[in-house]
C-alpha cells in the first residue's frame, strides 16, 4: 500500500521544468493515453465506474457515472459531444487547479484526451478564470506543444480519434463555475446559470451532449489508467477513493497545496502544514471554501472525505482549507464572505440576488456595532428563506458561513449587539430632532 | 381535467398522468407545468417570471412548492413554474404546506426589499401582480429596516417605453419576450446580482459612460409595448400613458384593432369618454396575448383636434364650411341623384371599412346610385387581382387557412409578403411556428429582411416585378421548396403587393394546382377583406357571386326588395378606371370614403381626377387630400366610436361593440343610409346589426367559386430589361410611417424605422454611389434622396420605403419593379 504521502498528483511540481512536455514524458507522461486509446471507449468508462472517481469540484459526483450520461452513438447523424473542463476556480479558500495547471499541464491535457476518448468527444473546452492570465498562457503553451507532439489533433497517435482542445478565458465570474452558467458564458451569453432539465449531457454547450468535469478529476484520470481503479481505491476511503489536493491558507505555518488521501483529518494537514501559526490556538476553519459551513477545533478529527464532512455537518467541498485563530472575529469574518457573496450574486433569481444584499447589510451594521439581537433571528430567518429556495447552489453556499457561524458563535454575535442595546433604549423618534 | 371521486380507481388516458395536487387526485396532460395543473383546481400559486407563451425561466421563486416523487419528499421546494407533472407525484401548495407557504412569504418580502413605495403614483398601482399577490400571499411587515438600492428613474429605452429600474423584480418577462417572441434582442440584463438590471446598448453606455465609445441601439421593435403589458410591476411604463389614469378608474372594452389584417382583440380602457390606453386581448386563435405597437398606441387619430365632427359644404366662395345635416345630405342627395341621371357616380370606400359599413356602400353604389362602380381598393391593383380574390378569396373562412394552421405547416411561403411590416401578428406566428415547431418559412422578395431572419427563413430573391417568374421557377430551381409545398399542410401567403407584378395571382395559382398547397391572401389594411366579401368591387355582389350572374343578381333582386332587372349588370370599372373616368368627365361624381391618394397607383393622376370631377362627397374623419377637393363632407365615426365588424385575413369574423358612446358620431353604414333616404332609396344599414343581419340574409355565394380559367392561361410577365443608367425599384410600406392613423403619436413614430435606400454594394459601385452619403432616386417626375445602407440586394436593384415619409408614387410616380435612375453624391 502506498505511504499516505506518496504523492501523484502533484509528484511532478518539485521537478525543474515541471510544466514542460519533455519533464512531463520523462516521468511517465502520456504513458496513460496510449494504453487508453488502444482499448474501446466504454472500458474508460467502465474503470472511472470501478475506481469510483467523485468529482473534484465541490459536489462529489461520481465521474464515471457522470461520463456514462452521455449518449453512446457518435457515428451519422449524432450530435457532436463535447468536454468542458471547469478551471475557473473561484471558490474562496480554493487554490489547486490553478497550481496543477500551472505546474503540470500536461496532466490535464492527457486526462482531457482520455476522458473525451471515453465520452466520444472530439471537442474539449477548459474554461479558465480570466485573472489568471499567466495560467492561461502555460495552459495554451502546453495545448500548443501536444499539439506539436502528435498529442492533439488529427489521428491522435495513430489511433484514429481526434481531439481539438481551446483553452477559453473566463471573465472573472464566480457564478461561472456553476456548470450551465459556465456553458452560457463559453457560448458567448451572459453568464447565468440554466434551467435544468435538460442536463448537460442531454442538452450542453450549443445544446449538444456535454460533460463538465473539474480540473482536478480529469488530471487524475491517467493516473487511474496507468495505476488501475484497485490501485487507485487503495487510497481514500471506501467512498470516497483517492488522493486529493488540500489547499489549506490561513493562520498556519506553511500554507500551500498538501496532497493526501481523502479521509485525512485536519491534525493530520495541520501537521504536513507546520502546525498554527505562532502556536495561536485554533479558532474555526471551513473543509472545502467559504460555502461549506464552518468547523471548529471540535472537528480536528473529523475525516475529510465526502461522507466525513457531511455527517459532521458540513461539506467537503473544494477542500479549500481556511484556518483562522483566535485572533480573528467570527461575525466580521462572516461579514467578508458575505459581502462576496453579494457582490457574486449573478441576479437570475429573488432570494440570491435580494438575500445576500440584505444579509451584507445586517452584517455591517453588525459589526460596527449597530446590530440587534433580533437582526441575528432575522438572519437565520432569512437564510432559511434562501436555503434551498435559490436557482442554484450559489445562494445555499452563500449561507453556509451565516447558519454555522451564528451556530458555533451565536456569543460573538450577541456581544456586537450588546453596546446597542442601551443606545435602543432610548429610541428616538425620527425627525424629532428639528 | 378530472377529479376522481374518492375511492374509485380513476382511468388515466393516453398521454396523461395521474398526480395529487394538495390532496385532490388530477389527471393532467404530459408535460404541462404544475402551476397549470394547480391552477386548473382553482389553486393561484403566485408567481412574476411564469408566463404561458414565454418558456420557463424559474428566475424568481416566487411559485415554490413541495413535491414528493415516489413517495420521497425532494429536499427542496421546488419552481412550480418549471417542473412538469409525473405519474405519482405529489404536490403540495401553499394550501397544504407549511414549507410553501413560507418560502413563497419569503421570497415575497425578498422583492419587496428593494422596491420602491411607489404605488400611490405608480401606472401599475391598482393592476399590479406584485401588488396583488403582496397582499395574498407576502408577511404585513418588512423587517428590512436598511438601506434600499437606488437607480436614478425613470430612463426611457426608446420613445415609447420608460424603464424604472427600482420597481423591477427582474423577472425577465420583457427580455424572454424581446429574444423568443419578437426576435428583438434589443433589451438585456445588465450588470450583476443586486445591481443587475434591465437595460439597452444605449443605457449600458450610460451606465458606463467612463468607457463609453459608442452609441447604442435603443430597443427597436415594433412589438416592445408587450413588453410594458407583461410586465408584472410598474417598471416598464408607456411613455403615451404615463400618469395619464389610475387602473381602477378606466372602463374597459373589448375591441378589434383596426390597423391591419392580421384582426387582434385589444382590450380599449377608457375614463370620462377619453380612451386612455390600449392592450392586447387575450384570443388564442388570433393574436394570442400579443399585439404590435401601432394596434397599441396608434388610437389617437380620433381625438385629434382637427377631428370632423359635423357636415360641411363647399360654399360660394370655395371654402368649407360646416353646414347641418339636413342641408349637406340635400347637397350630396341633389348631386348624386343628378350624376347618376346623367353619367353616373362612382365609389371608392377605401380599405379601412368594417363589413356592415362596406356594405352599406356596396347598396349604395347598387341601388342608390345603380352602378357597379365601386372599389374598395385604394392602393395599386389590377384586374388580375381582382379574378384571383374572386377565385380563390372570397367566401374562404379560417378552415381554409388560420393562424392555427401556419403553425402547423411544414412549409409556408410569403410571397410579395413582408409579414413583419404588413401583417405583424402573422409575422409573430411564423416566428413561433418557425422557433417552435419547426415550419420552414420560405420568402420570395428581395432581400434579408428582418422577417426573413427572424422567421428563420429562407430568401428566394429575384428582381422586383420577377415575383412570377419566380413562383413559376420553383419546380425548377427550387426543388427542396417544391417538396415542401406539396406536403398537405403547407401554405402559401400572398399580400396585395402582388397586384403591382403581372402576371403574379397567375403564377400563385398554378402553383397551387400544381402542388396542391392552399393560397391565403394578407391585405395590408383591416377593411378590406371584410369589403371584398361585402361586394365593394365592380365585379362581385355581396357574398361572392359574380355581377353578371343573371340568377345571382335575380336573387339579390329579391332580398334586397327590388324590382327585377333594375340592379346594373355590366361589370363597373375599378379605381383606376373610375379616376380616369372622373378626370376625363365620363364620370360626374365620386363618393369617397378612407382614401389617400397618396396610396393610389398614381397619386397625381387621383388628384387630378378628385378636381375635375363634378362632385365629391367625402365621408371623413379628418381634413385630407380628398375633403380638399370635397363639396360635401360627412363626419363619420371612427372605430371607438362605433359597432362594427371586421374579417381578418383568414375571414374570421372580428365583432366589436361600441366603446365611447354618446359622441353624436355616425358610423359610415347610418350616414349613406340616411343619405340613401334622401335619395328616395331604402339601404336597411341604420344599425350596423340591421347591416349585418341584412347582409347574412342578402349574400349570394358564387357558384364558380374555385376554378377561374382566365387565371392560368395569363403568362408570367417576364420582367422588362432595365434601361441603361437606370435601376429596379422595390417598395412597401413598413409598419409604423406617416399614415393617417398614426397621427398625434409622437412616442410610436419615434421607433419608426429609418428611411434608407437600400442597395448592393455593387449596384452601389456602378452608379457611383458611396457608403455613408446619401444617394437619389429619379423619375422625369420627381427626384427622391435617403440615407445608402447596403444589404443583400440583387444587383441594378433598390428599395426604399413606401413613404419616407413623403409617397414615392407621389414623388416619383413609381412604384414596385419600376425603373428609376440612380445617383449618388448627395450630402
Amino acid at each position: 500500500m502506498a505511504d499516505p504521502i506518496t504523492p501523484v498528483l502533484t509528484k511532478r511540481w518539485l521537478s525543474p521544468n515541471s510544466w514542460r512536455l519533455s519533464t512531463y514524458e520523462q516521468l511517465e507522461g502520456y504513458t496513460a493515453v496510449k494504453k487508453a486509446l488502444r482499448k474501446p471507449p466504454e472500458q474508460m468508462v467502465a474503470l472511472i465506474k470501478d475506481a469510483g472517481l467523485r468529482g473534484r469540484g465541490g459536489a462529489g459526483f461520481p465521474a464515471g457515472v457522470k461520463w456514462s450520461f452521455m449518449p453512446q452513438a457518435d457515428k451519422g447523424a449524432a450530435k457532436p459531444h463535447y468536454l468542458v473542463i471547469n478551471a475557473d476556480e473561484g471558490e474562496p479558500g480554493t487554490c489547486k487547479d490553478i497550481p496543477l495547471m500551472m505546474a503540470d499541464p500536461h496532466s490535464l491535457i492527457e486526462g482531457c484526451i482520455i476522458a473525451s476518448y471515453a465520452m466520444r468527444a472530439h471537442h474539449c473546452f477548459i474554461y479558465v478564470r480570466g485573472e489568471v492570465l499567466h495560467c492561461i498562457r502555460r495552459l495554451n503553451a502546453a495545448v500548443r506543444e501536444a499539439y506539436d507532439a502528435g498529442y492533439l489533433g488529427k489521428d491522435i497517435l495513430g489511433s484514429g480519434f481526434d481531439l481539438d482542445i481551446v483553452v477559453h478565458a473566463g471573465a472573472g465570474a464566480y457564478i461561472c463555475g456553476e456548470e450551465t452558467a459556465l456553458l452560457d458564458s463559453l457560448e458567448g451569453r451572459r453568464g447565468q446559470p440554466r434551467l435544468k432539465p435538460p442536463f448537460p449531457a442531454a442538452a450542453g454547450l450549443y445544446a449538444k451532449p456535454t460533460t463538465v468535469n473539474n480540473v482536478e478529476t480529469i488530471a487524475t484520470v491517467p493516473y487511474i489508467v496507468n495505476g488501475g481503479s484497485d490501485w487507485f481505491r487503495e487510497m481514500g476511503t471506501e467512498k470516497s477513493p483517492g488522493p486529493k489536493i488540500f489547499s489549506i491558507s490561513g493562520h498556519v505555518e506553511q500554507p500551500g497545496q498538501y496532497e493526501a488521501p481523502l479521509g485525512t483529518t485536519l491534525r493530520e494537514l495541520l501537521e504536513l502544514a507546520g502546525g498554527m501559526k505562532d502556536g495561536i490556538p485554533l479558532k474555526f476553519w471551513t473543509p472545502g471554501g467559504s460555502s461549506t459551513p464552518m468547523f471548529t477545533a471540535d472537528h480536528l478529527d473529523v475525516p475529510l472525505d465526502f461522507e466525513g464532512a457531511a455527517e459532521a455537518g458540513s461539506m467537503l467541498g473544494t477542500t479549500a482549507i481556511m484556518v483562522f485563530n483566535e485572533t480573528v472575529s467570527v461575525p466580521w469574518a462572516v461579514m467578508k464572505w458575505t459581502q462576496f457573496y453579494e457582490h457574486e450574486s449573478c441576479g437570475k433569481c429573488t432570494p440570491c440576488r435580494e438575500g445576500t444584499f440584505w444579509l451584507a447589510q445586517v452584517l455591517e451594521r453588525m459589526v460596527a456595532g449597530k446590530g440587534t439581537e433580533e437582526d441575528i433571528d432575522t438572519m437565520l430567518d432569512v437564510c432559511d428563506n434562501i436555503l434551498g429556495r435559490s436557482f442554484c447552489a450559489l445562494g445555499d453556499g452563500a449561507v453556509s458561513p451565516i447558519e454555522s457561524g451564528i451556530k458555533y458563535f451565536r456569543d460573538e454575535f450577541l456581544a456586537l449587539c450588546e453596546d446597542n442595546k442601551s443606545k435602543q433604549s432610548e429610541a428616538e423618534l425620527v425627525g424629532a430632532k428639528a | 381535467m378530472t377529479i376522481a371521486p374518492e375511492n374509485t380507481e380513476t382511468e388515466v388516458p393516453e398521454g396523461h398522468v395521474k398526480l395529487v395536487v394538495d390532496g385532490e387526485e388530477v389527471i393532467a396532460p404530459e408535460g404541462e407545468l404544475l402551476i397549470r395543473t394547480a391552477e386548473r383546481l382553482g389553486t393561484v400559486i403566485p408567481r412574476f417570471c411564469d408566463h404561458p407563451l414565454l418558456d420557463p425561466a424559474g428566475a424568481c421563486r416566487q411559485c415554490l412548492v413541495e413535491v414528493e416523487m415516489n413517495g420521497r419528499p425532494m429536499p427542496k421546494p421546488q419552481a412550480s413554474c418549471t417542473m412538469t407533472v409525473a405519474d405519482g407525484m405529489v404536490v403540495k401548495t401553499q394550501k397544504s404546506s407549511r414549507v410553501a407557504e413560507k418560502a413563497q412569504e419569503g421570497v415575497m418580502e425578498l422583492l419587496l426589499i428593494n422596491h420602491p413605495l411607489d404605488c400611490p403614483i405608480c401606472d401599475k398601482g391598482g393592476e399590479c401582480p406584485l401588488q396583488n399577490q403582496a397582499m395574498a400571499h407576502g408577511r404585513s411587515t418588512s423587517r428590512f429596516v436598511d438601506t434600499k438600492r437606488t437607480f436614478p428613474k425613470p430612463i426611457s429605452i426608446s420613445t415609447q417605453v420608460l424603464l424604472d429600474r427600482e420597481r423591477c423584480v427582474l423577472c425577465q418577462r420583457c427580455t424572454r419576450f424581446s429574444d423568443q417572441i419578437a426576435g428583438d434582442p434589443f433589451i438585456d440584463l445588465l450588470e450583476r446580482g443586486v445591481h443587475q438590471q434591465i437595460g439597452t446598448a444605449e443605457t449600458a453606455d450610460i451606465h458606463n459612460s467612463a468607457s463609453h465609445t459608442s452609441s447604442g441601439t435603443p430597443f427597436q421593435s415594433y412589438f416592445s409595448g408587450n413588453t410594458i403589458q407583461i410586465c408584472p410591476v410598474g417598471a416598464l411604463t408607456s411613455a403615451a400613458y404615463r400618469f395619464r389614469s389610475r387602473p381602477f378608474d378606466l372602463v374597459s372594452s373589448p375591441s378589434v384593432c383596426e390597423h391591419c389584417s392580421s384582426g387582434c382583440a385589444l382590450r380599449t380602457d377608457f375614463r370620462r369618454g377619453k380612451v386612455m390606453r390600449r392592450l392586447a386581448g387575450d384570443d388564442p386563435d388570433v393574436n394570442e396575448e400579443w399585439s404590435c405597437d401601432k394596434g397599441r398606441f396608434a388610437f389617437r387619430y380620433a381625438a385629434a383636434k382637427d377631428r370632423i365632427r359635423k357636415p360641411m359644404v363647399r360654399d360660394e366662395s370655395g371654402e368649407l364650411v360646416e353646414a347641418s345635416w339636413t342641408e349637406a345630405l340635400r347637397r350630396a342627395a341633389d348631386a348624386l341623384v343628378a350624376a347618376r341621371e346623367s353619367n353616373g357616380a362612382g365609389v371608392l370606400t377605401g380599405g379601412r371599412l368594417t363589413v356592415e359599413d362596406a356594405y352599406a356602400y356596396t347598396k349604395f353604389a347598387r341601388i342608390t346610385l345603380r352602378s357597379n362602380d365601386i372599389d374598395f381598393r385604394a392602393r395599386p391593383h389590377s384586374a388580375e387581382e381582382l379574378d384571383f380574390l374572386a377565385s380563390s378569396v372570397v367566401g374562404t373562412t379560417p378552415e381554409h387557412v388560420s393562424y392555427a394552421s401556419l403553425e402547423k405547416a411544414s412549409a409556408v411561403l410569403c410571397v410579395a409578403f413582408e409579414p413583419e411590416d404588413e401583417s405583424p401578428i402573422v409575422f409573430l406566428r411564423l416566428r413561433k411556428a418557425a422557433r417552435d415547431k419547426g415550419t420552414k418559412v420560405f420568402h420570395i422578395g428581395q432581400w434579408t429582411t428582418s422577417s426573413v431572419r427572424k422567421t428563420f427563413g429562407e430568401l428566394l430573391a429575384c428582381e422586383p416585378g420577377g415575383e412570377a417568374a419566380a413562383v413559376d421557377g420553383i419546380a425548377e430551381h427550387a426543388k427542396d421548396l417544391d417538396a415542401a409545398l406539396s406536403s398537405d399542410d403547407a401554405v402559401v401567403l400572398v399580400g396585395d403587393r402582388a397586384a403591382e407584378v403581372p402576371g403574379l395571382f397567375g403564377a400563385v395559382t398554378r402553383l397551387a394546382e400544381r402542388t396542391g398547397t392552399r393560397v391565403a391572401w394578407v391585405p395590408r389594411r383591416a377593411g378590406e377583406r371584410g369589403a371584398l366579401e361585402a361586394g365593394a368591387v365592380p365585379t362581385l355582389l355581396p357574398g361572392g357571386a359574380p355581377v353578371s350572374d343573371a340568377s345571382a343578381r335575380a336573387t339579390l333582386e329579391t332580398s334586397w326588395g327590388l324590382d327585377s332587372g333594375t340592379m346594373p349588370a355590366e361589370p363597373g370599372r375599378d379605381t383606376a378606371a373610375m379616376l380616369a373616368a372622373a378626370a376625363s368627365g365620363e364620370l360626374d361624381a365620386l363618393v369617397v370614403g378612407g382614401v389617400d391618394p397618396d396610396d393610389l397607383p398614381d397619386p397625381a393622376a387621383a388628384r387630378e381626377a378628385l378636381a375635375n370631377v363634378g362632385f365629391v362627397l367625402s365621408l371623413e374623419m379628418r381634413p385630407s387630400a380628398v375633403t380638399e377637393h370635397a363639396d360635401v363632407v360627412l363626419p363619420i365615426a371612427p372605430v371607438d366610436e362605433k359597432t362594427g365588424t371586421f374579417l381578418d385575413w383568414e375571414g374570421r369574423v372580428r365583432p366589436f361593440s361600441i366603446t365611447l358612446e354618446g359622441t353624436g358620431a355616425l358610423p359610415d353604414c347610418r350616414v349613406l343610409d340616411t343619405l340613401a333616404v334622401e335619395m328616395d332609396a331604402d339601404l336597411f344599414t341604420q344599425t350596423a346589426q340591421a347591416a349585418w343581419s341584412d347582409f347574412s340574409r342578402s349574400r349570394v355565394v358564387s357558384a364558380h367559386q374555385g376554378s377561374n380559367p382566365d387565371q392560368h392561361s395569363r403568362p408570367a410577365a417576364s420582367t422588362p430589361d432595365t434601361p441603361d443608367g437606370t435601376v429596379r425599384l422595390a417598395t412597401w410600406r413598413q409598419l409604423i410611417d406617416n399614415g393617417s392613423l398614426q397621427v398625434e403619436e409622437p412616442h410610436l413614430a419615434g421607433t419608426a424605422r429609418d428611411a434608407v435606400l437600400r442597395m448592393s454594394a455593387a449596384t452601389a459601385e456602378r452608379h457611383g454611389v458611396t457608403r455613408g452619403e446619401r444617394a437619389t432616386i429619379s423619375t422625369e417626375r420627381g427626384a427622391l434622396t435617403l440615407p445608402v445602407e447596403f444589404t443583400d440586394l440583387p444587383d441594378d436593384v433598390v428599395w426604399a420605403p413606401a413613404r419616407s415619409p413623403e409617397s414615392i408614387r407621389s414623388v416619383l410616380g413609381a412604384g414596385h419593379g419600376a425603373s428609376v435612375a440612380l445617383s449618388g453624391g448627395a450630402r
